[in-house]
C-alpha cells in the first residue's frame, strides 16, 4: 500500500484496508480478517454446535476468548445458578470452551465480567484491529481506534471456522464534538445528545467517527461509553482515533505488546487518524459547551432531553411517526407531557452495564454519594463491569462508600441492563439506569427506564427524583474524569 | 453441507399459505443451545392436532414440502430452517418465499424452489390422489416430477450452484484458505493474542 500516492482516507477506511484478505469483485463482499473474537454464553452455543456438526475445528484459539456475563447472577455467585435456562447456557459455554480449547473466564475468576469490559482491561483491545462478538455493543471497542462490531450466530460460527467475515464496506459519518464540557456533564451526556439529534436510525449503514476537542479530552472510559452506544443510533460501529491517551491506557496491560513490538505498534497506530482532506459520507456538529446532563423520557434511546427540560409531548414532533411513538412512549412510561423531568420520582437506580461500569464510572458515582444517604424507598444497585473492576474499587474503598450510602454492592455481570438474570425491575417500577437501552420491558417486564450518566444516577439516588449533580447543595466534588485519573 | 443434486421422496401437499416462522417453530424453542434436534419443534402448535397432515402415517419420512404462497415470513430465526432439515425435509416448494427464509435455506442446505401457483395446485392434486406418493426434485435440470407431470422450478443461480457443490458460507470462504494463511503469515507480532494467558505481576 503506497500511502504517498493514495487519496486521503478516514480512520475506518485505513483499518478496513489493512484487513482485506480477498478483495470482492463485482459488488461481492470483501473477505475481512478478524483480529479478536469475543465470545459469551448467549450467542455462541449454536455456533459451536455448527462446528461440531460440520466437524470443523476452531481456527484460531489464540484470537478467541470467552466470558460469562448475560445470565450470571450478581449475588451468591458460588451457588448453583437457579434459573434452569441460564444455567444451561452457562454450562454449555463451559463445556464448549473445554471441548474446543477456548480460553474462558468463568464466574468467580478475576477476569470474568461483561465481555466489553474484559477485552480492554486485558489489553487485548487495541488500536487498528478488528474485533467482533455476537453482541451489538461490541462497538464499545472502537474507542481504541479499532473496527469493532456485533455479529449474528451464523457469523460467529463463520469467524470460529475461518477467522474472517465476508463484508461490504460501511459508509462513514463524522460526529464532531468541539468545545469544553461543563463540570457535571460527561461522555454519557454527549452520546445521549448525539442520538437525540440523529435518531435511532440516523447511523444506519455507517461507521461513526467521534472527533473534535471534547472527544480528545475524554479518558478511555469516557470514549468507550460513547462508542458503546453507537449502535443505539443504528450505526454498525463507532470509532475514536487513537492518541497518547489510548497508548497510555493500553501500555502495561497483560496482553499489551512489549519491547520492540510495542514500538512497532505505536508507530503504526500513529498513522491511523483520519487524513487531512479525507471525505466522510455524512457529518454532524455538536457544541460541547452547550451540553447539559441528559436523560431519556421515552422508550427508545433517541427520546431524550436535557434534565432541565419538561417531558415533551406528541405536539413537539412534526414527524407523524415520532408523534405516535411519543404518545405510546408516554403511555408506557406513565408520564404526562409538560412535567419537569426533575419532578419524576424513581423506584430504583441501576449503576452498571457495559456503558458505565468501569472503574472511572464507579469513581464518578462514588464522588457524588460520598458521605450521603440514599433517598428513602429507592433501591440502588451498583454492579461493576468485571470482577477485576470490583477488586480495584474495593482496593480504593469505593465499596464502603457505596454500602454506607445504602446501596447494594454486587458481583460483576450484565445484571439489570437486561432482564435475563435475577436482577429485574418489577412491573411499573421506574429506574434511573446508566445502561444503554430503555426499550419496553428491557430491565424486566413492565419496567420503566430512564437512561442517565453515573453522575445523574448518583444525584438521583440522593434526591429520589431525576436530578443532575447541579441540583445538589453538596460541594461540587463531582469529578471531571481527568482529575480522578491524575 | 452435503451436495444435493436430486431429491426423491414422499411429497406433502401442504395446503397452507403465509406459513410464518412462528408457526414453523414457536419462540419458546429458541432458548435451546443446539443447532440440531429441532424435529419435535417443527410446526409444534399444529402437530398437537392428530389430524394434522404430518401426523398421518402416509407422510412419515416425507422429504418434500409443497406449500402455498409466502412461506417463511416473520422473524429472521435460522431455527426455522434447522427444524425443517431436522424433521427430514430437503426441499420446500412454494409460489413465494420470504427473503430472509430463502437466504437462510440456501445457507443450510434446504432447497427452496419457487413454483407457480397453478403448478402447485396440480402437484397438490396428484399428491392427494395418492397420499404418500413419491416425487422428485432435480436441481441439475431444475425440474419437479410427480408421475407423468414434469414442471420447472426457480432458484437463483448462485444458490443452486452452492447446493450442487455442497458449499455453505464457511466452505466457500475456506476456498480462500491459502489467502487466509498467507494473510496470517504477514500478521504483525504486536496484534493481540489471547493465548498463552499472560498475567501482569501487578495484578491483585
Ligand atoms: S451490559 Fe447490557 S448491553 Fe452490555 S453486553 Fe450486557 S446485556 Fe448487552
Amino acid at each position: 500500500m503506497n500511502s504517498a500516492t493514495q487519496k486521503p482516507r478516514t480512520l475506518a477506511e485505513k483499518v478496513w484496508d489493512d484487513h482485506v484478505v480477498v478483495k470482492g469483485e463485482n459488488g461481492e463482499p470483501d473477505l475481512i480478517y478478524i483480529d479478536l473474537h469475543l465470545v459469551h454464553e448467549v450467542t455462541s452455543p449454536q455456533a459451536f454446535d455448527g462446528l461440531r456438526v460440520a466437524e470443523r475445528p476452531l481456527r484460531r484459539l489464540d484470537l478467541t476468548i470467552a466470558t460469562e456475563d448475560h445470565n450470571t447472577p450478581t449475588l451468591n455467585i458460588d451457588r448453583v445458578i437457579a434459573d434452569p435456562t441460564s444455567r444451561l447456557q452457562i454450562d454449555t459455554l463451559r463445556r464448549n470452551a473445554e471441548e474446543f480449547g477456548v480460553r474462558i473466564h468463568s464466574l468467580g475468576d478475576k477476569e470474568q465480567g461483561i465481555v466489553h469490559v474484559v477485552g480492554p482491561q486485558l489489553g487485548l483491545t487495541m488500536p487498528g484491529i478488528t474485533v467482533v462478538c455476537g453482541d451489538s455493543h461490541t462497538s464499545t471497542h472502537g474507542a481504541f481506534g479499532s473496527m469493532a462490531f456485533g455479529i449474528g450466530t451464523s457469523e460467529v460460527e463463520h469467524v470460529m471456522a475461518t477467522q474472517t467475515l465476508p463484508l461490504k464496506p460501511f459508509k462513514t459519518m463524522a460526529i464532531n464534538v468541539d468545545g469544553t464540557l461543563r463540570p457535571g456533564v460527561t461522555a454519557k451526556d454527549i452520546i445521549l445528545a448525539v442520538i437525540a439529534r440523529i435518531g435511532t436510525g440516523g447511523g444506519q449503514g455507517y461507521v461513526l467517527e467521534y472527533r473534535g476537542s471534547a472527544i480528545r479530552a475524554l479518558s478511555m472510559d469516557g470514549r468507550m461509553t460513547i462508542c458503546n452506544m453507537s449502535i443505539e443510533a443504528g450505526a454498525r460501529a463507532g470509532m475514536v482515533a487513537p492518541d497518547q491517551i489510548t497508548f497510555d491506557y493500553v501500555e502495561g496491560r497483560d496482553h499489551a505488546p512489549t519491547g520492540q513490538d510495542w514500538e512497532d505498534a505505536v508507530a503504526y497506530w500513529k498513522t491511523l487518524p483520519t487524513d487531512e482532506g479525507a471525505v466522510f459520507d455524512a457529518e454532524i456538529f455538536i457544541d460541547a459547551d452547550e451540553l447539559e446532563p441528559f436523560v431519556t423520557w421515552g422508550t427508545n434511546p433517541g427520546q431524550g432531553v436535557s434534565l432541565s427540560q419538561p417531558v415533551p409531548g406528541p405536539d413537539d414532533f412534526d414527524d407523524p411517526h415520532e408523534k405516535v411513538a411519543a404518545e405510546r412512549a408516554l403511555q408506557y412510561m406513565d408520564l404526562v407531557a409538560g412535567t419537569p423531568m426533575k419532578d419524576i420520582r424513581v423506584d430504583a437506580v441501576f449503576m452498571g452495564s457495559c456503558t458505565n461500569s468501569r472503574i472511572e464510572d464507579l469513581r464518578a458515582f462514588a464522588s457524588i454519594i460520598k458521605g450521603q444517604r440514599k433517598a428513602d424507598g429507592v433501591r440502588v444497585m451498583v454492579v461493576p463491569g468485571s470482577a477485576r473492576v470490583r477488586l480495584e474499587a474495593e482496593a480504593e474503598g469505593l465499596d464502603q462508600i457505596i454500602k454506607d450510602f445504602g446501596a447494594e454492592w454486587r458481583f460483576a455481570g450484565c445484571s439489570m441492563c437486561l432482564g435475563m438474570n435475577p436482577d429485574q425491575l418489577a412491573p411499573g417500577e421506574r429506574c434511573a439506569s446508566t445502561s444503554n437501552r430503555n426499550f419496553e420491558g428491557r430491565q424486566g417486564k413492565g419496567g420503566r427506564t430512564h437512561l442517565v450518566s453515573p453522575l445523574v444516577a448518583a444525584a438521583t439516588a440522593i434526591r429520589g427524583t431525576l436530578s443532575s449533580p447541579w441540583d445538589l447543595s453538596i460541594d461540587t466534588a463531582f469529578a471531571p474524569t481527568e482529575e480522578v485519573q491524575a | 453441507m452435503d451436495k444435493i443434486s436430486s431429491v426423491t421422496g414422499v411429497g406433502v401437499p401442504f395446503r397452507r399459505s403465509n406459513v410464518d416462522t412462528d408457526q414453523i417453530i414457536p419462540a419458546v424453542f429458541l432458548k435451546r443451545v443446539t443447532k440440531t434436534g429441532f424435529d419435535d419443534a417443527l410446526f409444534h402448535g399444529w402437530r398437537q392436532d392428530p389430524g394434522f397432515i404430518l401426523n398421518q402415517p402416509a407422510y412419515q419420512g416425507a422429504r418434500i414440502l409443497v406449500a402455498g404462497p409466502d412461506f417463511g415470513t416473520g422473524s429472521s430465526r435460522e431455527h426455522a430452517v434447522w427444524a425443517l432439515r431436522d424433521f427430514g425435509f430437503d426441499v420446500v416448494l412454494s409460489p413465494r418465499f420470504a427473503d430472509i427464509f430463502r437466504g437462510n435455506s440456501g445457507k443450510q442446505g434446504l432447497v427452496a424452489g419457487q413454483v407457480p401457483e397453478s403448478d402447485i395446485e396440480r402437484i397438490w392434486a396428484l399428491l392427494e390422489e395418492e397420499p404418500g406418493r413419491e416425487m422428485t426434485v432435480d436441481l441439475e435440470s431444475q425440474t419437479v416430477t410427480v408421475g407423468a407431470l414434469s414442471i420447472g422450478f426457480d432458484i437463483d443461480a448462485y444458490t443452486r450452484w452452492r447446493l450442487l457443490e455442497g458449499l455453505d458460507d464457511i466452505a466457500l470462504t475456506l476456498r480462500n484458505e491459502q489467502a487466509i494463511s498467507e494473510f496470517e503469515s504477514r500478521r504483525e507480532r504486536w496484534r493481540p493474542r489471547t493465548l498463552p494467558v499472560r498475567q501482569s505481576a501487578g495484578a491483585e
